[in-house]
């Protein structure tokens, strides 16, 4: 069993740290498959947020397939994150500096690559947002 | 959505002067609604007409699908604890609990008598005696063992040690996660209601500002900050709450539904607590349109309910 801690000056969403926690957890070995996680009430009980909370962090996790509920008994670890695929990540690596070289030579300065960089991952990840 | 409470222009006065006027809000079922505003702004006299202690000279107000003061059948469906947490100093707590099996028409004893044992009180230590926080933990259980559909609360930790409040919140939200029933509290706290809350209603000079689940709310709002520009040209779906300029420099507090995609703005999420003191400081503007603009509002300054 896992114990959820809450960064109040984090600034991220509630339910979202609990998903990170729990990916953290995934990731580091604490938690494998068939472990249990901690019931709404028993979170609740601890940090005093609301269990609506509890229950939209784990249907996102159920949605991602890392765990599932089971009605009566609670929610339960049934996988594991996938792992990046590094031939993947050194292939963007690639393809961004290429791009950051070019913009370099038109005359961008490194904050506004920034600038470009956060537009277009607000751009692409806004979709079906709020 | 079904509603808990939905009033249409209710007001109260007392002499010439009005608590609440023209007050028009529904409360949806089955969330934890937090209800903010300054001092004045008619919260704790909404919640007394809710509870039916105090009748509207102006307007209606419909709890539950009823009228408050419809009559004891009414009052056994709503909890209420009131600001200050009042229980009766001189009755001892089992005493307190076998009055709540008295005068309420259903009463759950075991639920009553299983939390005064977690919270460790002596059943007969007398009320009077009690530390705030074990006060404001006493009046909590009388108000729950009656089993509500609706509990109301008035600034429930306002008064409060941080451990206590901490410890009273979390007595709540293992009562919300039991399910069943649906809660309205006012706070000035904003830290708690945003842990506590999915829903956020901001109230000030009788209206409501805002209203909407507090993740919507947060998904919708943005601290915009770049060159100094005339915020009418912004995008149509940008609306400004708040609006700061220096000679070179403009910083605003935008409400929008879609991606702000201009790249000269550095864009920053904003706390509820930004949130809330941006509405509570901007009184609306006319032509400020409604959360989600594209259905009809008849008051603009009113935020859609969904």
């Amino acid at each position: 069993m896992i114990e959820f801690q809450l960064d109040e000056g984090s600034g991220v969403a509630t339910y979202l740290q609990l998903v990170q926690q729990v990916h953290q957890a995934l990731r580091v070995g604490i938690l494998e498959p068939g472990d249990q996680l901690p019931t709404a009430q028993q979170v609740v009980a601890k940090l005093a947020i609301n269990p609506n909370t509890v229950f939209k962090a784990y249907r996102d996790l159920e949605r991602e397939g890392l765990v599932r509920a089971r009605p009566g008994q609670g929610t339960f670890v049934v996988g594991t994150p996938p792992r990046n695929d590094p031939t993947a990540q050194a292939r963007f690596l690639g393809s961004m500096t290429a791009w950051v070289s070019e913009a370099r030579s038109a005359g961008l300065d490194p904050d506004d690559m920034e600038a470009i960089y956060r537009t277009a991952i607000r751009n692409c990840f806004s979709v079906g947002v709020a | 959505m079904t509603q808990v409470i939905s009033t249409h222009e209710v007001g109260k006065r007392y002499g010439h002067k009005w608590a609440l006027r023209d007050c028009t809000l529904s409360v949806p079922e089955g969330k934890v609604v937090g209800l903010v505003g300054p001092n004045g702004a008619g919260k704790s006299t909404l919640l007394h007409l809710a509870v039916g202690l105090l009748t509207p000279s102006a307007g209606t107000i419909d709890v539950l699908g009823a009228s408050p003061t419809e009559g004891s059948k009414q009052l056994s469906k709503v909890g209420f604890v009131a600001q200050d947490a009042p229980v009766y100093a001189g009755l001892s707590v089992a005493q307190h609990l076998r009055m709540g099996a008295y005068l309420n028409a259903t009463w759950d004893h075991r639920f009553a008598e299983s939390r005064v044992g977690q919270l460790d009180l002596d059943p007969r230590q007398r009320a009077g005696s009690l530390s705030g926080g074990q006060r404001a933990q006493l009046a909590l259980t009388i108000a729950v063992a009656k089993r509500p559909e609706l509990l109301i609360l008035d600034e429930p930790v306002a008064s409060m040690d941080p451990l206590a409040r901490r410890e009273f919140l979390q007595s709540l939200m293992e009562i919300v996660a039991h399910g069943g029933v649906s809660v309205l509290l006012s706070s000035h706290l904003i830290g708690d209601l945003e842990r506590v809350c999915d829903y956020l209603i901001i109230l000030a000079r009788s209206r409501v500002q805002l209203a909407g689940e507090v993740t919507d709310l947060l998904a919708t709002h943005w601290r915009l900050s770049g060159p100094r520009r005339d915020p009418s040209s912004l995008a149509a779906d940008q609306v400004v709450i708040e609006e700061s300029h220096t000679d070179k420099q403009t910083t605003l507090l935008v409400r929008t539904e879609q991606a702000v995609l201009d790249p000269t703005w550095t864009i920053k999420p904003v706390t509820l607590d930004d949130l809330v003191l941006a509405y509570l400081s901007n009184p609306p503007r006319p032509e400020r349109p409604a959360l989600g603009a594209g259905q009809s509002s008849r008051r603009p300054d009113l935020g859609v309910v969904r």
